[in-house]
């Protein structure tokens, strides 16, 4: 498997990208690759540019902000997981980091660019739902910044546009009562269902077009989740029932 | 970049992947390619001391870069790099064509953690698939990699 020609640029700064992403026709961002590489290599995905953005310098901090934690677009997951800054602020970010594939993959993958490539069966994205964090997009024409609300409109599809780079997640300090599961097949597989707990907030991941808000205490309603090999629809509402429940226990 | 110690240009083609760029280009066929899409572990090799999956980046995006693989664990004649001696006490390998990317996990693994936990050793090899050990010897060869590592 090769993937299909394009044409690679490795601008070294934000500003440049965006210039990029705004002049070139069917550019797409490259930044950790862990979800587009697979995606070209199996040609579904073929873009004309690609626009790789792992030459920027000073773009993979993890900081502290407005009292929750920022993370730059290029800090890579296994970073998240590891920085203590996170652990101490947002522990809900550190456990739903640690159910994203496997450590060799988040050693290359990047936090925002799970949040842009928008899988809904992602954890990430529910984790910014239920966190009510926001994302800051970037363009020639300056900052902007996009509620988690607000930011996921449909499968692989977000409110960025295409010349706008993601280059910022922000998450709120995860309240006390804060837990994600999920099921799966194996360990590092995408979930089945899964389901993010935040106080009495609680999004619902894999089961919809994107992470859905829910109400715990009729999870299921209005639900119409897909089915495919692994899980039916029916089996999908149950694991949301059995998941929520076990959320919201204690 | 840099592979194994030795700078070499990167390639023209933009779209070369580094896993197919190691074994086209420089010969360094240990590198095993399985599933091409991040799943199996196979490619895995050592990018800035950290394992990735070689099949997942572009060889242009080493360019800068340090890569070490299986082949730049030991010199051929010099002994072997404790996690490669600690599969081959152990058994952690049958057919082999796994084996490169399971030692480069563990290699990265006990980088991190260099006396793991059960728990650790199974999240550790997680990403990497063996379809002959049922992985068994492989977690005792982990294990043994941290003793010998220590040595």
């Amino acid at each position: 498997m090769k993937p299909p020609p394009f044409e690679y640029h490795a601008p070294t700064s934000v500003e440049e990208a965006c210039a990029l992403l705004g002049s070139l026709d069917d550019a797409k961002v490259l930044a950790g690759g862990q979800s587009l590489v697979p995606l070209l290599n199996f040609r579904l995905a073929r873009p004309a540019h690609l626009v790789d953005i792992n030459r920027i310098p000073g773009l993979a901090r993890i900081y502290e902000r407005d009292g929750g934690v920022a993370v730059q677009a290029l800090a890579r997951q296994a970073d998240v997981e590891d920085s203590q800054l996170v652990t101490r602020m947002c522990p809900l970010l550190s456990a739903a980091v640690r159910l994203v594939a496997h450590r060799v993959i988040r050693n290359r993958g990047t936090v925002c660019g799970s949040l842009a490539h928008a899988d809904p069966a992602s954890e990430l994205p529910a984790i910014l739902l239920a966190l009510g964090g926001h994302v800051v997009a970037h363009s020639t024409r300056g900052d902007r910044t996009i509620p988690a609300a607000d930011l996921f409109t449909s499968v692989f599809q977000t409110a960025l546009a295409h010349d706008e780079v993601l280059v910022e997640a922000w998450f709120p300090p995860s309240p006390k009562e804060s837990a994600i599961v999920e099921e799966s097949r194996r360990h590092g597989d995408f979930a089945l269902a899964g389901a993010v707990r935040a106080a009495d907030r609680l999004a619902l991941f894999g089961v919809a077009a994107t992470p859905v808000l829910a109400d715990p205490k009729n999870p299921t309603g209005g639900l119409q989740p897909s089915g495919d090999l692994e899980a039916s629809p029916e089996f999908r509402l149950h694991l949301v029932q059995v998941l929520t429940e076990r959320l919201f226990a204690a | 970049m840099k592979v194994n110690g030795v700078v070499h240009p990167a390639p023209a083609d933009s779209r070369r992947l580094l896993s197919d760029h190691l074994r086209h280009d420089l010969a360094l066929t240990g590198t095993h390619v399985g599933c091409e899409h991040g799943v199996c572990g196979c490619c895995t090799v050592l990018f800035d001391g950290a394992p990735v999956r070689s099949c997942l980046m572009l060889a242009v995006q080493a360019e800068g870069h340090e890569v070490t693989t299986i082949e730049g664990l030991a010199a051929p004649g010099a002994p072997l790099h404790p996690v490669q001696q600690a599969f081959h006490e152990c058994h952690g390998l049958q057919c082999g064509f796994c084996t490169p990317g399971f030692v480069m996990s563990v290699v990265g693994l006990l980088r991190v953690h260099p006396n793991p936990t059960p728990e650790q050793v199974d999240e550790g090899i997680s990403g990497n698939l063996c379809r002959c050990t049922g992985y068994a010897s492989i977690r005792r060869a982990v294990r043994r990699a941290s003793e010998l590592s220590k040595k």
